[in-house]
């Protein structure tokens, strides 16, 4: 176990590496910043003196091997637009940006597993089909267009909640975090409905046909022919199978809501990463684009890494291979 | 009792007056709160709010007193300002002409700044202050822009100017200014909220607390007009202004601004342009952007009302030269090029292309409003007068790169004149380039033209202004109109959109300032 887990680490260094470096010469390649940011009526000199300021008169490989040095250090560099460390200007917006996944993935998890379940123990009834073919649109319609349809009726006709923003924080371990309030729950709920909609569509889809694979299974029927009652049978027998492939989903779905916010961040103007990170990229900013993209990339590994682990607590038949 | 009553009567009678907040969404997301970090428009006008220049530009870009009250050249090279007296921080401290000195030290001198306000004190060799209330700036050559220069600078006090950096502005330690507002909170990314100054030395600002939020998708700012969040937007959407109009809870205001859009020609290269072809498709040796006819023909195949009324939906103004007329230095005889698809024929025909030639015309496709839109207009024109033209759109980060490395042909592109006056885009624009100089910095299509260049230059050293005015509008009809250095497009139109019992003056700067909102009459 310990010996899987240290060798993951080392594997992550390396995954590290490989995108700061493709991030780097990738961003080298797009442009120079200095032509975005420096005021387009600025003489020679200025551009020069700013080129000199972002550490961008050198070459690009001195640029790199100076990033190397200090990232080593836990230092990712000045954000050339905001004059501020990257990582902090990342881990700022971080906490917005988690708590909406959080509140995303209970809304999906918490929904979409009983609505998945329900449909796939009666798939005739009326109302299984109707959960099902609602699982369809919220596959099928664009995350910006749901968006909006739910400002516009909630925010703009029914007046019920705040169209766009985030509401008051409060600091919990030095976090500014937001949804510890009724008021701040108002505010996270429609933009985290509208992240949560894909991401409940595919549980409910996939518990759905998990149920519908394994109640014909022999075990359930056993089960059920030992005379067991029918809440143990769905709850721990059918519940618990049902379980690693939704984990695996579950995991990586967790990590494409904190890293793909984006869209739903920019409709209702939450202030998370993903927002800093499009206008980053437009702007050049690359110390916040690499920082950003390292951060969200050593989480997707993390998540994994947990998902790994989960696999063998929930499946005795997983076991964690102490390969040679 | 009675006397209490009439109290609480009096006071609730007093309370629109200042007590209300106001709450209005930005397009752009502020960089910094520091004043001289970034030169960047949204920052510039949020700082605005907070501190005050010595010389202010009103909602047509004219100058007006700030913290100088006047100010006047005594020779070609000698400025002096009487200051404003009685005017106080917000900490309580006076301010003097000490405080000017200190903050015109500290703005070529602000660390990791990626674009600094030094553009606009490099003119200033010496500056002194022979009392508290008077200042003296002495530069190297005559400068007439300096007023104009001077009005994108915010005065610190001396103290802060001094000791802070730029991390204490956002965190509010260093926000002490002599604005109209003072700074409440700062969240980057999301809001900046601030408080009424009630000693400011101006107009009594008319809201007791004002609060910016960022709202950068154009149909959510819209939203949270519509759902009451917020009181007042700006960049409302072309799409959306007709509708808007209809609605009976919103008041629209809109101006036309300072920025031309404009199209630039290869007119340097002589041979072997890079997105030049023959009509067929096959690169083409001579370089026909070369030709002033050519580039005039180009000029009259354009139908720019049909531009400003279907792309544009009448949010933008044809454009004739480099600027709206009532702007300075504009020339009264330049008008919007006349839609003459016969006579670009003759033209090109003249000029030894009557068959025409091909071109790519590249375009940003995040920068200007609906610039993609604008360019396929514009090669649909092309194409069906003579000059098949493609369009190649991509991000504003790529699109400038590229183009300063002069890797186009054609290409679409804005200049806001920033200080008000045509002296702005002839520099950037249409003088030779001269980057050492600070000339043709932006001069994508290397025009260089030397009787133009001998215009700017006496233009931009004349301190009298009516003589300036002449020259800079000489320059720009020989620049554009003869030449056609450029082809201008149209100006856009800011807009502006709030509810129905709030007034804004609109600005051609596309400046959104909270202290110039006031309760509808």
């Amino acid at each position: 176990m310990a010996v899987f887990i240290l060798r993951r680490l080392a594997q992550t260094l390396l995954v590290l590496f490989v995108t700061s470096a493709l991030v780097f010469g990738g961003l080298y390649l797009i442009g120079n910043p200095i032509d975005i940011l420096v005021n387009p009526a600025a003489d020679e000199a200025e551009k020069l003196r700013a080129a000199a300021a972002l550490g961008l008169d050198r070459p690009v490989l001195e640029q790199y091997w100076i990033f190397l040095k200090s990232a080593l250090g836990g230092d990712l560099g000045k954000s050339f637009v905001f004059g501020r460390p990257a990582l902090e200007v990342i881990l700022e917006r971080m906490p917005a940006t988690l708590e909406l996944a959080f509140l995303a993935m209970v809304m999906s998890v918490g929904l979409g597993i009983p609505l998945g379940l329900y449909a796939g123990l009666y798939p005739d009834r009326l109302s299984s089909k109707a959960i099902m073919a609602g699982s369809i649109l919220g596959f099928s319609l664009p995350t910006f267009w749901v968006g909006l349809l739910l400002i516009m009726v909630f925010a703009v006709q029914l007046g019920w909640l705040p169209s766009t923003g985030r509401g008051p924080t409060q600091e919990v371990f030095g976090l500014q975090i937001s949804i510890l309030s009724l008021e701040g729950l108002k505010y996270a709920f429609l933009p985290s409905l509208n992240l949560a909609l894909f991401k409940l569509s595919l549980i409910i889809r996939l518990t759905r046909a998990q149920v519908r694979e394994q109640a014909l299974l022999d075990y359930i029927r056993f089960a059920r022919a030992k005379g067991l009652p029918r809440a143990r049978v769905i709850g721990v027998h059918l519940l618990k199978n049902i379980m690693i492939p939704l984990v695996t989903v579950i995991g990586l779905e967790l990590g494409s809501v904190i890293a793909f916010a984006i869209v739903t961040e920019s409709v209702f103007a939450w202030p998370g990463m993903g927002k800093l990170v499009i206008d980053s990229i437009f702007q050049l900013d690359r110390p916040v684009v690499v920082a950003y993209l390292l951060v969200v990339v050593f989480m997707f590994i993390m998540i994994n890494l947990a998902v790994d682990l989960l696999y063998s607590a929930l499946d005795p038949r997983v076991r964690i291979a102490e390969a040679k | 009792m009675r006397k209490f009553l009439l109290a609480a009567l009096a006071t609730l009678l007093s309370w629109p007056a200042a007590a209300q907040e106001l709450s209005i969404a930005l397009s752009t997301p502020i960089t910094s709160l520091d004043p001289h970090f970034h030169n960047l428009s949204p920052n510039n006008s949020m700082s605005k709010h907070f501190f005050d220049p010595l010389i202010k530009a009103d909602e047509r870009q004219n100058l007006k007193p700030g913290l100088a009250e006047s100010w006047k050249a005594i020779d070609d090279t000698t400025w002096e300002f009487k200051l404003r007296k009685g005017v106080k921080f917000h900490d309580g401290s006076d301010f003097t002409a000490e405080d000017v000195l200190a903050t015109f030290k500290r703005v070529p001198n602000v660390p990791n700044s990626p674009s600094s306000l030094a553009i606009y004190t490099k003119p200033i060799k010496e500056a002194t202050a022979p009392d508290k209330y008077t200042l003296r700036l002495k530069t190297d050559k005559p400068y007439p822009l300096l007023p104009n220069d001077l009005s994108g600078i915010q005065i610190l006090s001396k103290k802060v100017a001094e000791t802070a950096k730029t991390e204490d502005f956002n965190s509010g330690k260093a926000m002490n200014g002599t604005g109209p507002y003072k700074f409440v909170e700062y969240v980057s990314g999301d809001r900046v909220v601030m408080a009424a100054n009630e000693k400011y030395w101006g107009p009594k600002p008319a809201f007791a607390k004002v609060r910016y939020r960022m709202i950068a998708n154009s149909p959510a700012r819209v939203a949270a007009l519509l759902a009451g969040d917020v009181q007042m937007i700006e960049g409302v959407p072309t799409a959306d202004i007709e509708r808007l109009k209809k609605d009976a809870r919103i008041t629209i205001a809109s101006a036309v601004s300072n920025r031309l859009i404009y199209l630039h020609m290869d007119s340097g290269r002589e041979r072997n342009s890079p997105f030049v072809t023959d009509v067929a498709g096959k690169p083409l040796e001579a370089n026909p952007l070369r030709d002033p006819r050519v580039r005039k023909a180009i000029s009259k195949m354009i139908d720019r009302d049909a531009i400003v009324s279907r792309v544009m939906e009448g949010q933008a103004q044809s454009a004739g030269q480099l600027l709206p007329e009532f702007f300075f230095g504009t020339s009264k005889r330049l008008k919007p090029e006349k839609y003459d698809p016969e006579g670009a024929k003759k033209l090109l025909a003249e000029a030894g292309y009557p068959n025409g030639f091909g071109v790519t015309l590249h375009t940003p496709n995040n920068r200007y409003i609906n610039d993609e839109r604008i360019a396929q207009a514009v090669a649909q024109f092309l194409t069906r007068s003579g000059i098949p033209t493609k369009v190649d759109a991509m991000p504003s980060a790529v699109f400038f790169s590229r183009g300063t490395k002069l890797e186009f042909s054609l290409m679409l592109a804005g200049w806001g004149a920033e200080t008000g006056e045509t002296s702005s885009p002839l520099r950037s624009l249409l003088a030779t380039y001269d980057a050492a100089a600070g000339m043709g910095t932006a001069n994508r299509g290397r025009f260089s033209d030397a009787g133009v260049d001998a215009l700017l230059g006496t233009a931009i050293a004349t301190i009298d202004d009516t003589k300036r005015g002449f020259m800079l509008a000489a320059a720009a009809e020989k620049a554009v109109g003869e030449l056609t250095g450029i082809v201008p497009l149209h100006y856009e139109v800011s807009s502006w959109a709030m509810r129905k019992n709030l007034a804004y003056k609109a600005r051609a700067d596309q400046s959104t300032f909270a202290f110039e909102v006031f309760p509808a009459k």
